[in-house]
């Protein structure tokens, strides 16, 4: 047989169709059935549930980012205010002992200066009672000096 | 002289010669049948380890074979639309691996090794009757496809956008599953024969590349044969507004 007997051979050849066109047909229809329960189905669910599974974590994931940063904010605004508060607290105490300390420093200036009046007086009075002593005791010794002298003449 | 020895060559390439099975009264491409089931039996065994432990952080062979799925599904998404590429998925799916699995399964296994009686064993899609039945079955899907998703309406087509185009949308029917089967028939052959002569002429190196560009080609033709039954149902099924 030669190249040439290629086509039209009632037996053989290239394009001779029989029965086994109807029957990969039905052959490649069975496959379709046979790889839909063997592979598409199976692996379609398990890659259509990771899919899911992904997509539902993403929005999950946005969701909790979302709540981080009102927290945050919410958290910004509380630190805040209580960064005031302190600052408030802490001039309301400077203040406060500023005021004690002033309080303070008048009394003891105050107590200083009543004891030192006090000083003052009690060593005046004690000078002025030494000097009446002083100038008794010299009137005393001038009266015995001048009795002295008139007795001896 | 020469010439002579090369038609006995071409001759020893025994194309066109079928391993017949007689089975009553019809008779059967043998040849066909045991390549497509070897190469079938091989797929089959592949798809059941890959997906016999499913688990949700894939591995192995199970991520090659999602990739499959993932590159399947695309396909029919993008031929066929969002709204019922679900239905057809797994008909374009078994055409893509069917071909693909033939093609390659052809051109890589020596199967000039395993002596027939009579003809001899390679793709199946190198056969006719194969590449027919496959395009067949392409154009009773997007019949079935469009009456069933638009009923009657289906028909609106053929007059779509002018009744001008009623002939040509007719004779496009017959065109299609034409196109379809001589296509793939062709490339295959084609490439099998060209590897076939220059096996037989330079038994060296040579054939190397020829070989290469065939594998290129038989990927090619199962993408371009699932890609064009998935955008005929995607015509058949599309509303027009």
């Amino acid at each position: 047989m030669l190249a040439f007997n290629f086509f039209g051979a009632t037996e053989g050849g290239l394009f001779d169709i029989n029965a086994t066109l109807p029957l990969m047909a039905i052959q490649v229809v069975a496959l379709t059935y046979i790889l839909n329960s063997l592979f598409f189905k199976p692996v379609g669910n398990v890659v259509e549930k990771r899919e899911k599974f992904v997509s539902n974590n993403i929005i999950e994931a946005k969701n909790k980012l979302s709540e981080v940063k009102k927290l945050e904010a919410d958290l910004l605004t509380q630190l805040q205010s209580a960064r005031t508060e302190a600052q408030r607290i802490v001039s309301e105490a400077e203040n406060e002992s500023d005021k004690l300390y002033k309080e303070a420093l008048e009394l003891a200036n105050n107590e200083a200066n009543a004891s030192k009046e006090k000083a003052r007086l009690e060593i005046e009075s004690q000078t002025t009672a030494a000097r009446d002593q002083l100038s008794k005791q010299a009137d005393d010794l001038s009266e015995l000096i001048v009795n002295r002298l008139i007795l001896e003449k | 002289m020469f010439f002579n020895s090369l038609l006995t060559n071409f001759a020893a390439l025994e194309v066109g010669q079928h391993l017949y099975w007689q089975i009553g009264n019809i008779r059967l491409h043998g040849q066909v049948f045991l390549t497509s089931w070897i190469l079938l039996g091989a797929l089959l065994v592949f798809i059941s380890i890959g997906t016999k432990k499913m688990e949700n952080d894939p591995k192995g062979l199970q991520n090659l074979l999602e990739f499959l799925w993932d590159y399947i599904r695309d396909l029919a998404r993008t031929q066929i639309g969002e709204k019922v590429y679900r239905d057809w998925m797994p008909f374009i799916g078994t055409l893509f691996l069917f071909v693909f699995v033939s093609n390659w399964g052809g051109a890589l296994i020596p199967w000039r090794l395993i002596k027939l009686p009579n003809g001899e064993l390679g793709a199946p899609t190198a056969d006719i009757n194969t590449t027919i039945a496959l395009a067949l079955l392409v154009s009773l899907s997007y019949f079935y496809a469009g009456l069933s998703n638009k009923g009657w309406r289906y028909f609106e087509y053929y007059v779509h956008p002018t009744p001008i185009m009623l002939p040509f949308k007719i004779l496009e029917d017959f065109t299609k599953p034409l196109s379809l089967s001589f296509r793939l028939f062709g490339n295959i052959l084609a490439d099998e024969l060209v590897v076939g002569v220059l096996v037989f002429l330079v038994p060296l190196i040579l054939p190397i590349p020829v070989m290469f560009l065939g594998l290129f080609t038989s990927a090619i033709q199962a993408l371009i044969f699932a890609t064009l039954a998935a955008y005929y149902i995607g015509e058949a099924v599309e509303e027009h507004h």
